[in-house]
């Protein structure tokens, strides 16, 4: 564990030392802007001559600039402090009712998320249990479900947004329609799968027991199903949340995470596009996080912990 | 068999009842119920008979449900109007697809071929190299999968604002975001992958005293397939994800996500339910490719056989 920890740490400080190093050549050009509006003595000595130029080279004919590529207001590359400043000054300091905040932001699209991942999640686990149950309906819609996933469902985000929008619906329902959207098919496959998964033997048991059809399900293909269920409730949260982010982009919305970062692409706020994707990794690292806890604690309940 | 049919009647009188209530309300909605149950009875006889157990029985049912759902929608556009804007019928949608070829080409090769194929390409070849590297090194392997994991299930879709103002509008910038997305998938399955010989299998390729490359080609390599496969198809879904939405955030005036973007602007939902499809036909025939190919290549392995 600890071997392993000492591993990911030292990965992780690697990308943050090749990120502080891209960032040098990454601003080289901005850096030598500034410079030279300062007065200095640049090779070569106008912008214009500069632009074809790469940054590498840049850097090499004018190595004592270097240092100006690291706090820059709009920086093509911003530093991972400057991220960091970004990320603690609208988490912390501002107040969570403020627009500026990202906490605010990062609600919108969270509560977003979570509608649409129960209405997805609950959506699919009803599906699944009529498709173990229905020859009919398996062969029907199964061979859908599964090609479907092959299908860019996301591409039809900003249609949904603008009819919704045209019927009078707006703002929290047609994200969370995008979001029970992508997490519908992954829940169907997994929890299809997961009901199917006793064995023909248990099946058989059950019914020497001559157990009806609810008392194998209730006793044995809802529990043997969990371990499934879980795996597909991760990817589902995650797919729910990009489906939230997407669907805040095509309208323009004001609000969410997804409009931080359309806005900060509008306007190029560099810092504030990284601070937003950064708050989005976070929201789903937390979630994911989040369901795996609870999957620990229910299947070792069950005893069906590994 | 008796419970089935039992079963079957109970549907069948069910079915009745609403159709009776529904003739009482709006004959329209009869009209529309009736035609549904009549299809899901057709359904259900023929997948009781004998011959749904061949594939093509399994293809009939499958299809007849697709044929089912684009008549009701047809049925329900055209019996109640419903408005261009919310809902085009599939006729409409049909004839606006033959009527704009041209048109869906050149979005098609702009998104599919150039960004999103030579993103694919570019990003699974990076991975697999990235893996093959990491290979020798337990330490790095050990830091570098839960890393890969985390950002694989990170929203990395953000990325695009920032990949765009870095490559600009055309086809290079939607590439590079295709390779972020695909990279860690493919990376994490190749790693996984790499370890699924067996010990015997190594000590064998030891006594023929084969070195590092050889047993990497010869055995490491061909044994990751069925994992890298799987990695390849996950990403082959991405890609195409990741090249139509990065069109959201700025394109040249062509391309799948550009068009889909506008026309939702210009309210003409034919239009982007045309492009839809061509989106459908382009991930499932992408995803049938390289399933295709993972049957060539894996031909060996268990879930492959029989």
């Amino acid at each position: 564990m600890l071997r392993n920890l000492a591993a990911v740490l030292s990965v992780i400080a690697a990308l943050v030392v090749v990120w502080y190093l891209a960032v040098v050549p990454m601003n080289m050009h901005e850096a030598l802007t500034q410079a030279e509006r300062a007065g200095e003595v640049i090779d070569p000595p106008t912008a214009r001559e500069r632009r074809d130029i790469g940054g590498l080279t840049l850097l090499r004919n004018n190595p004592g600039y270097a240092g100006g590529t690291f706090s820059q207001d709009r920086p093509r590359l911003p530093s991972p402090h400057q991220v960091l400043i970004e990320l603690y000054e609208t988490t912390i300091e501002k107040n969570i009712t403020s627009k500026r905040s990202l906490v605010y932001h990062g609600w919108i699209t969270l509560s977003a998320t979570l509608l649409g991942f129960a209405i997805g999640t609950g959506a699919g686990i009803l599906l699944a249990v009529g498709i173990v149950h229905n020859k009919a309906m398996d062969m029907s819609v199964m061979p859908w479900a599964i090609a479907s996933q092959t299908i860019p469902i996301l591409a039809i985000a900003p249609m949904i947004i603008v009819v919704l929008n045209s019927i009078g619906m707006q703002g929290l329902i047609p994200k969370a329609m995008i979001s029970a959207y992508l997490s519908f098919f992954p829940v169907v496959v997994g929890m299809v799968a997961g009901l199917r998964s006793p064995q023909i033997s248990q099946l058989d048991l059950m019914h020497t027991y001559s157990a009806s059809r609810a008392q194998v399900f209730w006793r044995l293909r809802l529990p043997a199903s969990m371990p499934y269920l879980f795996t597909s409730l991760k990817v589902g949260i995650a797919a729910s949340l990009i489906g939230a982010i997407v669907g805040e982009l095509p309208t323009g919305a004001v609000e969410g995470l997804g409009a931080r970062l359309l806005a900060g692409s509008y306007y190029g706020q560099t810092i504030q596009i990284w601070a937003a994707l950064f708050g989005a990794a976070i929201l789903a690292a937390s979630l994911v996080a989040l369901i795996g806890w609870v999957q620990a604690l229910t299947l070792r309940k069950m005893g069906m912990a590994r | 068999m008796s419970g089935l049919r039992e079963r079957a009647g109970a549907l069948g009188a069910l079915q009745a009842v609403a159709l009776l209530i529904a003739l009482f309300l709006d004959a329209n909605l009869a009209l529309i119920l009736f035609v549904w149950f009549a299809a899901w009875q057709i359904n259900i006889q023929f997948s009781e008979s004998r011959t749904a157990r061949a594939m093509a029985g399994r293809l009939f049912v499958a299809a007849l449900f697709g044929l089912t759902l684009l008549l009701l929608w047809e049925m329900t556009v055209r019996i109640y109007d419903v408005p261009l804007v919310i809902l085009p019928a599939p006729s409409e949608i049909a004839t606006r697809f033959a009527g704009s070829l041209a048109i869906l080409w050149k979005d098609f090769v702009q998104t599919f071929v150039k960004g999103a194929l030579t993103g694919y390409v570019m990003g699974c070849g990076a991975a697999v190299l990235m893996a093959i590297a990491v290979d020798r090194s337990p330490f790095l392997q050990r830091g570098l999968l839960p890393v890969g994991n985390f950002m694989a299930a990170l929203p990395i879709i953000g990325t695009a604002p920032i990949l765009v103002m870095w490559f600009g509008f055309g086809w290079q910038s939607k590439a590079a975001v295709v390779v972020v997305m695909v990279f860690f998938p493919v990376l994490v399955n190749t790693v996984q992958g790499l370890h699924a010989t067996e010990r015997m299998q190594r000590d064998l390729m030891h006594t023929y005293a084969a070195s590092y490359w050889q047993s990497l080609f010869k055995l490491r390599l061909p044994a990751a397939m069925p994992f890298m496969f799987n990695g390849l198809k996950i990403a082959s879904t991405l890609a195409l994800i990741g090249a139509i939405v990065a069109e959201f955030f700025g394109s040249p005036t062509l391309g799948m996500g550009f068009r889909i973007s506008v026309s939702v602007g210009q309210l003409q939902l034919d239009m982007v339910w045309a492009e839809i499809t061509v989106a459908a036909l382009a991930g499932s025939a992408f995803y049938g490719a390289v399933a295709f190919a993972e049957k060539k290549v894996t031909f060996w392995h268990p879930s492959q056989r029989g």
